[in-house]
């Protein structure tokens, strides 16, 4: 019997792509945000109050997952930024190699801001890297309070957490300052933001927050393109 | 349920690892799971006997070890496995502490066994 020690990634092919398109962002100046959340906590919806808010100096781009149907990027390709539609056709989460396969024919440098949303699931997502800068959670209001604690992977993965549909707050019984200590415990340091894409609260701080991140983004990007 | 795709990576792996020695033949590999990775345990084992039944590898084991969250104290260095969401320095209280490890989703070792090769 003979022990060969390995000290390898699971997903180590998963992972090299990943790398390689995080290197591929960071010179094109692409900051890549991977949005994430149970099924109907308003990713899509995020992302065209986004696209409707953002101003003319920001060059975005939207790849959305589903297992089926083209109805998201319908929906977002009414903004004029390019949209793909990636459908898994059954698999749970977005891998970097579906990534890689779409970006095909898209210009990264004409692209400052490219947000992946991927298949609702708080689960499998936040196994694979998919490039992207920075994960961002959605947590709506008609979910539990206890979810961080419940799905703490991805809550402790996240930089962000956006808390969706807050004009319902009054109608549920959703205790919000819980569920941001409960994000908190999870991960310590997670910014925390609480939106309403009906009624649009709270958007102009998301903004504010990709704005700041974008900056950040780009002295980054200035040191590795030097 | 992502873990057949974990499975088959682990898999995928042992084959490729085992095919760079002659004559050798995988029994067990050891793969290390974070408990931050959202793998279940069970499920994974479950998608990998189902992978390996009716192959040649039908007799390959996945042995799977399960890592705790750990954290270090910003104070005093202490590094220390955090129980629930309480992340305080076990040693000195100290509340500021850093993430270490729990997030592992890795091929730890393979065991090989010598079989006689019928074409040598």
């Amino acid at each position: 019997m003979n022990q060969l020690p390995l000290e390898k990634k699971v997903l180590k092919e998963n992972d090299r792509i990943a790398a390689e398109l995080r290197e591929r962002f960071l010179t094109h100046g692409t900051l890549c945000l991977n949005l994430i959340s149970s099924p109907g906590s308003g990713k899509t919806s995020l992302l065209e109050r986004t696209l409707q808010s953002i101003d003319g100096d920001w060059r975005a781009a939207v790849l959305t997952g589903d297992i089926q149907t083209e109805n998201d990027a319908s929906r977002l390709r009414r903004f004029g930024f390019p949209v793909k539609q990636i459908t898994t056709g059954g698999t749970c989460h977005l891998d970097a190699s579906m990534i890689e396969r779409h970006l095909v024919g898209w210009d990264l440098d004409a692209i400052d801001l490219l947000f992946i949303e991927n298949v609702g699931n708080l689960v499998c997502p936040s196994s694979y890297d998919l490039g992207e800068a920075a994960k961002v959670v959605l947590l709506s209001v008609t979910e539990g309070e206890d979810k961080p604690l419940k799905y703490p992977s991805i809550f402790f993965k996240s930089e962000l957490a956006v808390i969706t549909k807050t004009d319902l707050l009054p109608h549920v019984h959703f205790n919000i300052t819980e569920a941001e200590e409960n994000a908190r415990r999870v991960h310590p340091g997670i910014d925390i933001l609480r939106v309403s894409n009906t009624r649009g609260d709270g958007i102009t701080r998301w903004i504010a927050w990709l704005d700041k991140r974008r900056t950040q983004y780009y002295s980054k990007h200035a040191v590795a393109t030097v | 349920m992502h873990e057949l795709g974990i499975a088959n990576s682990i898999f995928e792996a042992t084959l490729c690892e085992a095919g760079l020695h002659r004559c050798m033949r995988p029994t067990q590999v050891t793969v290390r799971i974070g408990e931050l990775t959202a793998v279940d345990p069970g499920a994974l084992q479950f998608c990998f006997n189902a992978l390996t039944r009716d192959t040649e590898f039908a007799k390959l084991k996945l042995k799977i070890e399960v890592c705790p969250r750990k954290h270090r104290c910003s104070a005093c260095g202490t590094e220390f496995i955090v129980n629930g969401y309480d992340f305080r320095c076990r040693r000195c209280g100290e509340e500021k502490t850093d993430f270490v490890s729990g997030d592992q989703l890795e091929l730890a070792s393979l065991e090989m066994e010598q079989y006689e090769s019928v074409t040598a």
